[in-house]
Formats: C-alpha cells, structure tokens, sequence
C-alpha cells in the first residue's frame, strides 16, 4: 500500500479501527524507517492501541497514547505528545481516531494543522454487518457526523466489512456491492478491501486491492 | 435482521430488547456499559419509543418503577457503582410486584473501584439487591449471543413472575465484540390485569404500592411472594455442562470465567486429568441439582471468579459441603488466566480431594 505521511482511521464504533491501524503500522515499517501510531480514541474504555504495545516497542514503532488508557481512569484524555504528529514532519503517522462522531471530536485540536500540510488520507473505515451501519445510506450519515466533528473531510474508504471470528470469503464478497454503492454517492475512492489474513490467499483474486489483517484482539 | 450481525455485547443487549417489545429506556451513563443508552438513544426515537437520560440512577429507576406499573415493558442498565444507587428502586419493584429488566455490567469495587471487568456484585444480585425479603431472578451471559437472548428471556421471566429479572454481565462481556443472531419468536405478554391502565368505570382501582399499613398483611404478601420463589427455584434454573460425565473435578464459573475455563479444561483434558465444568446460567435461581449430582463423583470443587469467592458460598450449600473447595481468581479488573486455571486444576488433581 502507498501512504501519505499522515493516515487517519475513523468510522463507526465497532467497525474495526484498531486493528488496520496496528496492521498498517506493520506494513508502513516495512517501507519507511520512522513509523508513528497514534491513539486518540477518548471514548473506548477496553481494546486500544495501546494492547500492542509491546509489539511496536520490539519492531521500533512509536505509540503515543493517552497515558490512562487501559487504567481505571476514565476520562477522556488525549496524548500529551498530540503535536508531534504534525510538529515532527519527517516521520510517517497512523492514527487511530475513536468511533463515531464523538471519537472524532479528538481530531479537531489537530485537523487545522494536518489541512495545511496537505500530505494525508482520511480514512472512513466501514463494516456492513454492523447493525447500526447495515446500508449505505445509514453508513453515510455516521461518515457525515464524523466529517463534522472532526472538521475534516474525508478522502477515501476502507471496506472492512466482517463478522469477526465467523467471516467466510462469501461475506466479504457480498459487502462488495455495499461499499461500492457507498464510493459512487460520496465519490471516495476504496483503497482496500481487509480481508482476514487466513483467508487472504483464497480470495486475493477476487476482491480488488485485499488488504491483509492480522486479527489483534481475542479473547478466549 | 435475518443475517447476522457483528455486535457488541451492550448493543446486543439494546437491540433485543426493542425486539422484545421494550419501548422505555431509562439509564444515566457508566462505562463499561454506556452502549447501551447510547444506542437505546440512536434507536428509539426511530421506533416510537422513549429514551430518556435520567438525572441521575436513582431518577431512573423510579421512572422504570412507573413504566412498569403501566404494563408496558421497561428496563435499565448500569454498571456496579450504578446499581448500588438503584437498589432502593429494586427493592420497591420486588415489594410493588413489579416486572422490570435492570442490566448490571460490573466493573471493579468496592466503591468507584475501576473501569475493567468484575464480578463481584454476585452477593448483591443474588442475596442483597436492596433492603427487606426479596429475590431477582439473575442471568448471567457468557457470551455477546447469550447477552440478546437472555435480555428476551429475562422480560419474559419478569413478566411471567413479576418480579425484576437483572442481567449481571461484566465488562468484558459488554464491550466484546462477535456475531449474534437475533431472531425470535417472542411471546406474547401476559394479560396484566394489575396495570394501573384506568378503570373505564368498569373496574375496581388498580393500586400498585410497597407500603402495608397492616403488619399482618405485610406478612402474608412476603409468604405469597416466598411460595413463588420456591416455584421458581425449583423450575427455572438453567445451567451449562461441560465434559462432566466422568468429571472428578468440577469447575464452577460464570459469564466470562466459565470462558477461560473451558480453555483449561481442554488443556486438562489433553494430560489425562478428569475435569469438567458447570456453567450456571441464572445465578438465582441457582442450579443446585447438577451440582449435587456432580458431588457423587467429583471430589473438589474449583469456583473461578473475578470476585473474592462469592459463588463458592453457593457451590458448598449446592453440594453439602462434602467435597474439597477451591477459589481460583483475580480480582480489580484482572481476569484469570487459562494456565492460572490450569495450574489449580492440577494442584487439585496432585491432592485428589485430600485436605
């Protein structure tokens, strides 16, 4: 994949932020020598960024993160480094926003600065099995919420529609036609279709640009 | 919905219980469990139904206690803290005869405690959900499925038994993510022949209250709800077994315990080791015949919990106390690990029951 210095990854709770967030992280090492994640969720009390901690450390990927998230503190609390991510302009970014509309309003107090350099994509990532987000005309009124809240407009869409543990290639397959309904009324371009790293090779020639994910979180 | 859908456990919660015919939310925000409101907000209003943000959990509780007394279907959620401030409210449904759904997702305490996972308000859901003689009927989900379909049970229970039905989840369950499958065949509700719905003049007043102003009649109203409980404990119990036929060991654990368990005891299995579990579902009533049967053959008992030993008071009365008792747990947010699991599995196969 080709990245701006800065990737932004926002969208509906539950659409699965974090994890291309840590998997683009992954693959933007392997291309570039300094790697910034960024975590500004404010809203999601468990499975952050932060859980992998100790993966970036062993592969030299920086995190900065609330220093509260995953303690008891709950309170929505932004990174103190924020401003490095636009401050330090030769490093490459990711970053992870919280869902839905109040999850970008962290990105505001950084939205200005990121505009004026020009060198990003804002990522709205969607999911079709989540109930809230079924349609497209209801996946585009959450993408308008967050547009709002964030003051910035987004540039391009990942399709990471999944039904977590159980997702068959047939699910992927069928979410095709929604994200496309969602690219031609909004004019966003799909960058990538993520797809589960286990079924990656089965379905790499059928669904265009397959991203690969390695699953993050699990629990028993 | 006829496919499934990728939900979180809160989500799954709301969403069945619109399914159910629940048409009033009440609540006042908590992590681990806000989902709930926030999507009772999303999805109300579209559907004709009230979501309305309390001024606080006492407020809430109160409106659910009037809902209810209308006959409609009515619920709440909170999260531990939460629940301390609404047990009053509980306590006055129970004494009113009152149906209602309260859903406690736990976080840590005492107190404020934390944010992460906890099942430590056991005694409170199952012996002390407020002041004076009364039970609610306790579920227990161990998984984002069993979150939707015991939310549909519980309003069925309630109604069926008048009684509250509480939902006692944890953080984790809340906040997991995995698919579900949300199609029922909800029954109808009960003719509610007690509502306070107006007379039409063709009726005695209906009164819904807690207060007698006769000891004697107080009496008899808590004998009457005692035989109905006695009923329900000895049909309603529901409980999960697992690898017990020849289990010498028996695990006990619920909701996300009993999901780390399963893990060890397959790890257990894979050396030769004779455990099995039981998963209780409602957690009152309480499955006590699986567990006395277990005491035939099993010669100890390992409670697993994300509590300071709660349910294993319930698991030494199940069984008599005539095996070996174990707690295996973690508490403050932390959950157990399957090789903590493990290890006193095998500690207890080492002992063979011996003190």
């Amino acid at each position: 994949m080709i990245y701006k210095r800065i990737t932004l990854l926002c969208g509906h709770y539950g659409s699965g932020k974090t994890n291309i967030a840590v998997n683009m992280a992954y693959d933007l090492k392997k291309q570039n020598e300094k790697v910034l994640i960024a975590d500004l969720d404010i809203v999601n009390p468990y499975f952050r960024t932060k859980d992998s901690a100790g993966e970036f450390e062993d592969l030299g990927i920086r995190l900065i993160c609330s220093e509260y998230a995953g303690s008891n503190v709950d309170i929505p609390a932004m990174p103190q480094q924020i401003y490095s991510i636009t401050d330090n302009k030769d490093q490459m970014c990711i970053i992870d926003v919280g869902g839905d509309d109040r999850g970008a309003l962290a990105l505001g107090r950084i939205s200005d600065a990121i505009k004026q350099e020009n060198n990003y994509e804002m990522i709205f990532v969607i999911n079709c099995y989540r109930p809230l987000t079924r349609d497209a005309e209801s996946t585009i009124e959450v993408m308008r919420e967050i547009e709002e809240a964030g003051k910035i407009k987004f540039t391009a869409i990942i399709n990471n529609s999944n039904l977590g543990e159980e997702t068959e290639p047939s699910h992927i397959i069928k979410s095709l036609d929604y994200a496309n309904e969602i690219s031609q009324i909004t004019g966003l371009p799909i960058i990538c279709t993520a797809v589960d790293s286990k079924v990656y090779d089965s379905v790499k020639d059928i669904i265009p640009n397959a991203f690969p994910l390695k699953l993050q979180t699990k629990i028993n | 919905m006829a496919d499934k859908v990728l939900m979180k456990g809160n989500e799954a919660i709301a969403e069945a219980a619109i399914i159910a015919g629940c048409r009033h939310y009440f609540g006042y925000p908590i992590t681990p469990q806000t989902e709930i409101a926030a999507y009772m907000a999303k999805r109300m209003p579209k559907i004709g139904g009230c979501f309305l943000q309390a001024e606080s959990e006492v407020a809430a509780i109160n409106m659910v206690y009037g809902v209810s007394s209308t006959g409609h279907r009515v619920m709440t959620s909170s999260s531990s803290p939460g629940i301390s401030l609404k047990s009053e409210g509980l306590s006055y449904l129970a004494g009113a005869d009152l149906p209602a759904l309260v859903v406690n997702v736990q976080r840590g305490g005492p107190g404020l405690g934390g944010i992460q996972p906890s099942q430590s308000d056991y005694y409170q859901a199952t012996k002390a959900g407020g002041h004076g003689d009364f039970r609610m009927l306790v579920l227990a989900p161990a998984s984002v499925q069993e979150m939707a379909d015991l939310t549909v049970k519980g309003f069925e229970l309630a109604d069926k038994y008048r009684m509250t039905s509480m939902i006692l989840a944890d953080g984790t369950m809340g906040q997991m993510m995995e698919p579900v499958s949300l199609q029922y065949d909800v029954k109808e509700m009960p003719e509610k022949k007690w509502a306070t719905t107006g007379t039409n003049m063709e009726r005695e007043h209906n009164i819904v209250n807690s207060l007698f102003l006769q000891p004697d009649e107080l009496e008899k109203s808590n004998i009457e709800r005692f035989e109905r409980y006695k009923y329900i404990e000895e049909n309603e119990a529901m409980y999960e077994e697992y690898m017990m036929d020849d289990a010498e060991i028996c695990i006990a654990a619920f909701g996300i315990a009993s999901r780390v368990a399963k893990n060890a005891i397959v790890e257990a299995r894979k050396k030769g080791i004779k455990v099995g579990m039981i998963r209780p579902i409602t957690l009152w009533p309480f499955p006590n015949k699986p567990f006395l049967k277990a005491s035939e053959k099993a010669h100890t008992f390992i409670s697993v919990e994300l509590s300071m030993g709660q349910m294993i008071d319930d698991v030494k009365l199940a069984t008599k106390c005539r095996g070996e008792y174990v707690l295996c747990n973690r508490v403050g947010g932390m959950i157990p690990s399957p090789e903590e699991v493990l290890l006193a599995i095998e500690t207890a196969n080492k002992n063979g029951g011996a003190k």
